[in-house]
């Protein structure tokens, strides 16, 4: 098997613990494998030269990775990145830049992989109701899923080069607006609390925030939901035509769970269903199934995390 | 003006917008042997294709231009075409291919295409309901050596282009110079209905079949199968169990 190199994942300018997944997920492909580090200032690669199973670490330095343009990232990682198999993680913006890669490269992509067992590649299709293997042929870019493989620990130490680099700016940032909310986006977070149309009224979603609050999760809603309340925007939407998501906890209020919306959160670890309807498809999937209100059972779950937390 | 009365300064827009035919997404998926069933299947087209769609026929409106829709996949595929055609898309197109391309196969048919037809944008959606990748859009602008914008959520013309896409935090506004490709998520966009005009006419329509040369895909198919079941939770009654349920998060799932 070929050399393997992985694309850094980072969060905020720090090194994002995706990136020791990212790892694990190289080294079953490869024997070596190389860390590019997209970033303005070299300090934060040797967090990756600690990473267990890394062969060597390339701080890619340039001002491009000053805010994200596809074409001039994937030139200036395509400039210091050595032939191989490329892995990056499957969050939006690197997806999109591993496709831009692996077509700078004339090689194919394989995005969202799940599991991987010698060639073979598994990646959900249709938001997951059905699994797709695949075999690769040669080098290809692989996008790998957050929260799959178990992240290897910061036991290592390998050499580090800086290389200075850059790329074609096509695409012009104006201006940035952040999120009048504190709160977590749905893609970004490890728990996530959603509505559906159960809840009655847009303005009764503040009772999901309240617990969302308490445990630092984001707040997601169902199709149905978004369609019904202008309130409720698509951003917030979980499903096949919303945002696909698989964290730790995924707590579903008033929502049936329509095979639309099963499709984007069924991968998530563990699944908490409070719905009035016992025979609401949603507690097929749930770990835990509370058949209730949310009125009943909110408030009771509030004030339990509340005791539990402290 | 020049003397046959045409605005020779008028920017005219070349305008493409890829569409894709997928399983309606409320549809159940099933495994016949080992491969996806999709013969009871209703198909239509990708949803965010739709909102590629609008935002190519708005770019057409604010200021004069063509709109091409150009779709990938065998005779079946052509509904989809009609479908957009009686939305108010002037041509349809489609690339004539029915075996499994993989994405470095089918972005190159598609750069191809995109090339000899002398674009200057293509819009398309910011992934397709049964793949769910997203590659198309980014890896067609690299092989023209395009700049991309993905997911956008908002779009204005202004002689170029003003989008709004998610960046970390919040949201970017970007302006992006053509050509380009565009990979458009719902966002704020209203798509259009067709009306029995456009029906009509899209019925007569003829769709642009033209034949690909593809390179030879790297990836193959190895099996189709359905997602491991999980095993049976727990269920209580009334509100009050929420309480048994968060101490099971804390010592059973230690996840709180």
């Amino acid at each position: 098997m070929s050399d393997t190199i992985v694309i850094a994942e980072l969060s905020k300018g720090k090194m994002s613990h995706t990136t020791n997944e990212l790892v694990t997920a190289a080294n079953k492909l490869g024997t070596s494998c190389t860390v590019i580090v997209p970033c303005l200032d070299s300090s934060v690669a040797t967090d990756a030269s600690k990473i267990s199973g890394v062969t060597k670490v390339i701080a890619a330095k340039s001002d491009v990775f000053a805010s994200y343009d596809a074409a001039a990232w994937a030139e200036a990682i395509d400039t210091v990145a050595p032939s191989g198999t490329m892995i990056t993680s499957a969050s939006a913006q690197s997806k999109d830049l591993a496709a831009r890669i692996a077509a700078r490269r004339s090689i194919s992509v394989v995005q969202d992989v799940i599991s991987i067992d010698g060639t073979t590649l598994s990646t959900p299709i249709y938001s997951g109701k059905a699994i797709q293997n695949v075999s690769i042929n040669g080098d290809a870019v692989i996008s790998v899923r957050a929260n799959i493989f178990p992240p290897s620990d910061n036991n290592g130490n390998c050499e580090m080069q800086v290389i200075d680099t850059t790329g074609n700016v096509s695409t012009a940032i104006k201006e940035m607006v952040q999120r009048a909310s504190q709160r977590l986006d749905v893609s970004e977070a490890n728990i996530i609390i959603s509505g559906g149309r159960g809840m009655g009224t847009p303005a009764n979603f503040s009772h999901l925030e309240e617990i969302a609050d308490k445990l630092g999760a984001a707040v997601g809603a169902s199709r149905a939901a978004v369609d019904t309340w202008d309130e409720i925007p698509h951003s917030m939407q979980v499903g096949q035509t919303g945002k696909t998501v698989n964290p730790n906890l995924y707590i579903a209020v008033g929502i049936s769970g329509a095979i639309q919306h099963l499709a984007g959160m069924r991968s998530s670890k563990y699944i908490v269903a409070i719905n009035k309807d016992a025979d609401a498809p949603i507690f097929q999937h749930a770990d835990y199934g509370i058949v209730a209100t949310w009125e009943e059972a909110l408030p009771v779950l509030s004030s339990s995390l509340s005791s539990l937390l402290g | 003006m020049n003397s046959l009365g045409v605005n020779i300064g008028e920017t005219v827009v070349n305008i493409a917008v890829l569409v894709k035919q997928v399983p309606d997404t409320n549809s159940k998926i099933q495994i016949s042997g080992d491969r996806v069933d999709l013969s009871t299947v209703k198909m239509d087209i990708s949803p965010y294709d739709e909102f590629a769609v609008e935002n190519a026929l708005q770019h057409k409106e604010s200021g004069g231009g063509t709109v091409t829709a150009i779709t990938v996949g065998s005779a079946g595929a052509d509904k989809v075409l009609k479908g957009v055609k009686a939305l108010g898309v002037d041509n349809i197109i489609r690339l004539d291919c029915d075996s499994y391309m993989d994405s470095n196969a089918l972005q190159s048919i598609l750069a191809q295409e995109i090339s000899s037809g002398g674009y200057d944008v293509v819009y398309c959606g910011k992934s397709a309901a049964d793949t769910g990748a997203g590659s198309t859009g980014p890896g067609l602008a690299e092989r023209l050596g395009w700049g991309s914008v993905s997911n956008i959520t908002d779009i204005t013309f202004d002689g170029g282009l003003t989008v709004t896409s998610p960046s970390e935090g919040g949201n970017a506004i970007i302006s992006v110079t053509l050509p380009a490709v565009v990979s458009c998520d719902k966002g704020s966009t209203k798509v259009r209905k067709s009306n029995v005009k456009g029906i009509m006419m899209a019925k007569k329509a003829q769709v642009d079949v033209k034949a690909v040369a593809a390179p030879v895909s790297s990836v193959s198919i190895v099996s189709h199968m359905m997602p491991p079941a999980k095993p049976a939770g727990k269920k209580f009654e009334g509100g009050e169990s929420a309480q048994t349920v968060a101490q099971l998060l804390r010592d059973e799932a230690n996840i709180i």
